[in-house]
């Protein structure tokens, strides 16, 4: 008889709706023992094929029932520098998890008895921040007079830089905010991803001898070619989704309509969450729309709850999305927990129009219910709006979290660099390379919005193209 | 990284509302810095990003001057810091710079501390061929700012004052105007350049449409990373949703919603106010 598996351990509903702390407490190492306990070591494991950077998952896990935990960071490590910030934020269930055994098959995402992989992963880069075990050490000092500037400090910026570090490359980090990590900093909520973990992850790059120069827009004060005059012989551009598409529709520039990199960037990366102790603001509704179904609307919507409570204003924020939720594309964790959390769901429902009032604040929002049709391109059911199905929500604070287009600061001044209809960077899938010699890309810039470690995956490829290339 | 402000000075000092003119040190943006142009700073960790404009750059290209009136929070956070005290970050340059080419005439006009963003225009206009007209507005007297600088690059130059504390009492539209009807094809103007408080554009706008002129403006819409990934800056223009930051900062006056950047600007008018009665002493 198969165990049950383990429960992660989370603070409740009511109470975290009240801050910005972390939500999921993580496994303990009874619970880390049992859990890893369940995995069957399958002779030919798939979860290894499920991760987008290649973890030898059933080697980890093996580690931590041996009360290995350093071996199995140190697994881990190998493979992925972060294993901190991934089993915090990556979507397991569509990606390790639903390749594991234990998952029913058939199923759009992996079921709980899979193997929770990824508390895992939490574990062992927890234990192995917690007791400093030493990341794997500069592998090929051949390499050591070689320069790389790694641009963007988001997920594939990271991965990068770590797998070139780790080859003893001189690594120099430039992102054009004034803290680093990206989206990790500005998009992900601390109730997600706590700062002290982001920090102790970007600190571990640090001490690898990567140098970070914040505040600085590749593009802007210095281009691809004076980098390369500057010395540096190849460059990565981990440059991100910078731009927010917005629907399109009538009266949205009213005041008070985000996009949900204005609303996140403001509540996490300027910690408007603690105004006025911070100084930036963000405006706190009575009826807190969110537009939109992945992660970054739940992220959204949570943080709306949050700062609603924590205004003393009855929670009251509602996840607009136009299909059904089985297409939600959020983490299924993050659906949970806003649920749980008090955010209510509007499904098939597609907004129409802004209305504001006189002094030009949004008030209500017209909407049309939908129907699932026929599968889309994207192979997901379209939403088809039906006739005559109007109707309005209050809406005082509307975020439109809809998607993001490549960001174009440095393609723009960059002719050289072939850029596809949607303005991603066009590279060599074996390695990255872009159209320009020595200049390589990956993460959203590349494929569009991905996840974390999809970021990672491809950065990983065009770190080792880029040792290859420096040999 | 810290950046340490060299030079300090209070241009204006009216009615607890004054000008201030900084000099930071920052090649990596002084090289690159086009007239029209601005940075993003922080004066503190906890602070907001705002948005300034390079009101000039030395001949080295090692520093930056930043020209800025106590307006908010973080203006008058600034203001209280000193030469040798330490800015927490410093971005740029950011948006499009100004497009300078030989017009023809070309009249340029600032109102307030927006004088101290044509400042840099002028000068390249100047440079590029042009026959310079300025028209400077202040409030009054005192708050008038960068006189001397600007009459050096002009071939012709007007000041008006609200109260006629100095020049010809009055708005900077009157001269505006009267030069507009006063000029005889084919000596017109080919462009009017303009920055100040939006009231003040917007009449511009008004006061030029009639005579055809193309008039651009340098919107202060409120920005957040100024790079263009928050949208906190969107304006309509000719009816299309543009970003200030990295498509502008400078619009067809024509064709810009005024009324959506008043209301739009006073987004967050009520929390600055709390804050400012909480942190300013």
């Amino acid at each position: 008889m198969r165990k049950e598996p383990v429960k992660i351990k989370e603070i409740d509903a009511k109470t975290r709706a009240g801050n910005f702390n972390e939500v999921v407490l993580g496994y303990s190492e009874d619970e880390a023992l049992c859990e890893a306990g369940r995995c069957l070591q399958c002779k030919n494991p798939l979860c290894i094929s499920g991760c987008p950077v290649g973890i030898d998952i059933k080697t980890f896990l093996h580690k931590i029932t041996q009360k290995d935990y350093a071996g199995a960071y140190n697994t881990i490590r190998e493979k992925n520098n972060f294993p901190s910030i991934c089993g915090r934020v990556c979507p397991a269930e569509y990606q390790c998890r639903i390749a594991c055994v234990l998952s029913k098959k058939g199923q759009p995402f992996a079921t709980p008895q899979a193997i929770n992989i990824h508390f895992l992963e939490r574990f062992a880069g927890d234990y192995g921040m917690r007791c400093s075990v030493s990341a794997p050490s500069a592998r090929n000092s051949g390499l050591k007079l070689k320069k790389v500037a790694v641009v963007g400090s988001g997920p594939a910026g990271l991965c990068c830089a770590g797998e070139l570090a780790r080859a003893g490359i001189k690594v120099i980090m430039f992102e054009g905010l004034h803290k680093l990590g990206g989206v990790l900093r500005y998009g992900i909520p601390p109730f997600r991803l706590p700062r002290n973990i982001l920090d102790c992850e970007i600190e571990s790059l640090k001490n690898m001898g990567v140098e970070f120069v914040p505040n600085f827009i590749v593009g802007k004060n210095k281009d691809l070619e004076e980098l390369f005059k500057d010395g540096f012989a190849a460059v990565f551009l981990g440059l991100g989704a910078g731009i927010p598409s917005f629907l399109g529709i009538k009266g949205e520039n009213l005041c008070n309509i985000y996009s949900a990199n204005e609303f996140l960037t403001r509540v996490n990366l300027m910690s408007a969450y603690e105004f006025p102790k911070a100084h930036s603001p963000v405006n706190i509704g009575k009826s807190m729309v969110v537009i939109g179904g992945g992660n970054t609307a739940m992220d959204a919507a949570r943080c709306a709850l949050r700062l609603q409570l924590m205004n003393g204003i009855a929670p009251n924020t509602t996840i607009l999305y136009r299909r059904s939720e089985v297409e939600l594309p959020a983490r299924r964790l993050e659906i949970e927990h806003a649920k749980e959390e008090g955010v209510q769901f509007r499904l098939l429902v597609k907004p129409q129009e802004f209305m504001g009032d006189e002094n030009g604040f949004v008030r209500r929002l017209h909407c049309l219910q939908c129907e699932l049709g026929e599968p889309d391109s994207s192979g997901r059911r379209k939403p088809l709006e039906i006739p005559g199905s109007d109707f309005e929500v209050d809406c005082d604070v509307a975020v439109v979290a809809i998607g993001l287009k490549a960001n174009q600061i440095l393609t723009k001044v960059t002719p050289a660099l072939k850029t596809d209809k949607y303005g991603d960077v066009i590279v060599e899938p074996e390695t990255m390379e872009t159209s320009i010699k020595n200049v390589f890309a990956g993460g959203d810039i590349v494929g569009g919005e991905g996840t974390v470690i999809e970021a990672m995956g491809m950065a990983k490829k065009a770190a080792g193209a880029i040792i290859e290339r420096l040999k | 990284m810290s950046i340490k402000i060299l030079e300090k000075k209070v241009l204006a000092d009216v009615s607890a509302s004054r000008i201030v003119q900084i000099k930071v040190p920052s090649s990596d943006i002084a090289k690159k810095a086009k007239a029209g142009q601005f940075i993003v700073l922080m004066a503190r960790p906890e602070g907001e990003r705002i948005p300034l404009t390079i009101a000039d750059i030395d001949v080295g290209k090692t520093t930056l001057t930043i020209i800025f009136q106590e307006a908010g929070l973080t203006t008058r956070l600034l203001s209280k810091l000193e030469a040798g005290d330490s800015l927490y970050a410093l971005a740029g340059p950011l948006g499009q710079p100004t497009e300078i080419h030989k017009y023809g005439k070309v009249i340029i006009v600032g109102g307030g501390v927006g004088i101290a963003e044509i400042y840099p225009v002028a000068k390249a206009f100047k440079e590029a061929g042009n026959q310079v007209t300025t028209i400077l507005g202040a409030r009054t007297k005192e708050l008038l700012i960068l006189e001397q600088e600007l009459k050096k690059v002009s071939d012709n130059f007007y000041i008006t004052t609200d109260d006629g504390s100095f020049g010809k009492k009055g708005f900077v539209t009157d001269i505006l105007k009267d030069l507009l009807v006063s000029c005889v094809k084919p000596e017109v103007y080919n462009l009017v350049y303009a920055v100040g408080p939006i009231p003040m554009m917007r009449k511009i706008a008004e006061t030029t449409k009639p005579f055809n002129v193309k008039t651009l403006v340098s919107l202060n819409a409120l920005m957040v990373d100024a790079t263009g990934m928050c949208g906190c800056c969107r304006v309509s223009v000719g009816g299309q949703t543009r970003f200030s930051c990295v498509d502008g900062p400078e619009f067809d006056a024509h064709l810009v919603d005024w009324d959506e950047l008043i209301k739009r600007n006073n987004i967050y008018r009520e929390k600055e106010q709390h804050i400012c009665k909480l942190l300013i002493k």
